[in-house]
């Protein structure tokens, strides 16, 4: 049960990952691809947040359950909090 | 066979008595700031609802507004920060090791890293305050609208984009102070020996908030600078 500790290949691995994808979603904002602009840059904004959470946090290796509890529920009210006030906000053009 | 009904284990100065070994203590420490970062989270989270709600309404003021900000400079603090986050990690690895000068070493690349980021920062909010981009009695965004020779630009909305801009970058940059100030004492004690591989629950914490700091970073970076960078027709 003692604590995990990461080579450090794996934090430079993830370091490495992370300059990349900085750099392809800079690069990636220039080309036209419509509404997918915004997705794509999302999407590798959130991947890189799971990266640093998963490694540089160690939530991959946390065996406290009441942890990782309390990480999704954070995420889960933030999605709450986001998701219910857009579903006001774009659809108030049906009423 | 004992002497005492109750067996005392005997534990050095750094495993509080309520705890039943430094794992527990561990755990115990790591939840309560996975417990503050959950308000934190919900903290920023308004700001990203608002952000949301007016980016909806007034998209094209948003977008030009974007394409004012520099993204080079915006580029270059991601990987700044991203930096800091790999020094802070490999600390708490030398932290875990009980490597002391390696921690110490390690601790101030991230001071210097955070510090790089906030002189960054400070270059492109004086930048926004010698183009009256900060929202107030002398702001002016009729310059955001070239390269869109049919937009119009509402000097409201456009207001309303810099108010996000700067209230999400400044709440940030906050964090980010406080963040150096944190590590700052950590360094101090760090340097002066009071961390073991048994106890190092304040360099894991404060590593634990840099790298939530820096999360909110890597959103805040693609929802500013790249609403709209795509060649205009």
């Amino acid at each position: 049960m003692s604590e995990h500790i990461s080579s450090v290949k794996v934090y430079v691995g993830i370091w490495a990952a992370l300059l990349c994808l900085t750099v392809v979603t800079a690069v990636i904002s220039f080309v036209d691809l419509g509404p997918f602009n915004t997705i794509v840059a999302l999407v590798i904004a959130s991947f890189k947040a799971v990266l640093v959470v998963l490694f540089f946090m160690h939530v991959k290796y946390a065996h406290e359950r009441m942890t990782k509890v309390v990480i999704v529920s954070a995420f889960f009210f933030l999605l709450l909090l986001l998701a219910l006030s857009m579903a006001d906000y774009t659809t108030r053009f049906l009423s | 066979m004992s002497d005492s009904p109750v067996a005392v284990e005997q534990h050095g100065p750094e495993l509080l008595h309520h705890f039943t070994g430094v794992e527990q203590q561990r755990d115990a420490a790591s939840l309560g700031m996975w417990l503050f970062l959950a308000t934190e989270i919900m903290f920023f989270g308004g700001m990203f609802c608002a952000y949301l709600v007016y980016r909806y309404w007034y998209f094209n003021e948003f977008a030009a507004g974007s394409r004012s900000l520099d993204i080079w400079l915006g580029t270059i603090n991601t990987a700044v920060l991203i930096c800091s986050s790999l020094t802070v990690a490999l600390g708490v690895r030398a932290a875990q090791m009980g490597k002391r000068t390696l921690l110490v070493v390690l601790l101030i690349l991230t001071l210097l890293f955070g510090l790089v980021f906030l002189g960054i920062k400070g270059v492109e909010w004086y930048d926004k305050f010698k183009e009256h981009h900060i929202p107030g009695a002398s702001f002016n965004a009729d310059d955001i609208a070239t390269g869109y020779p049919q937009l119009h630009i509402n000097q409201e909305h456009a207001q309303i984009y810099f108010s996000l801009y700067f209230a999400m970058t400044g709440l940030h940059a906050l964090h980010m102070v406080i963040g150096v100030g944190l590590f700052s004492v950590i360094t101090y004690f760090a340097w002066k020996g009071r961390y073991t591989p048994n106890y190092y629950t304040p360099v894991e914490n404060a590593g634990l908030y840099w790298h939530f700091v820096d999360i909110v970073w890597i959103y805040l970076f693609p929802l500013l600078y790249l609403i709209d960078r795509k060649p205009l027709r």
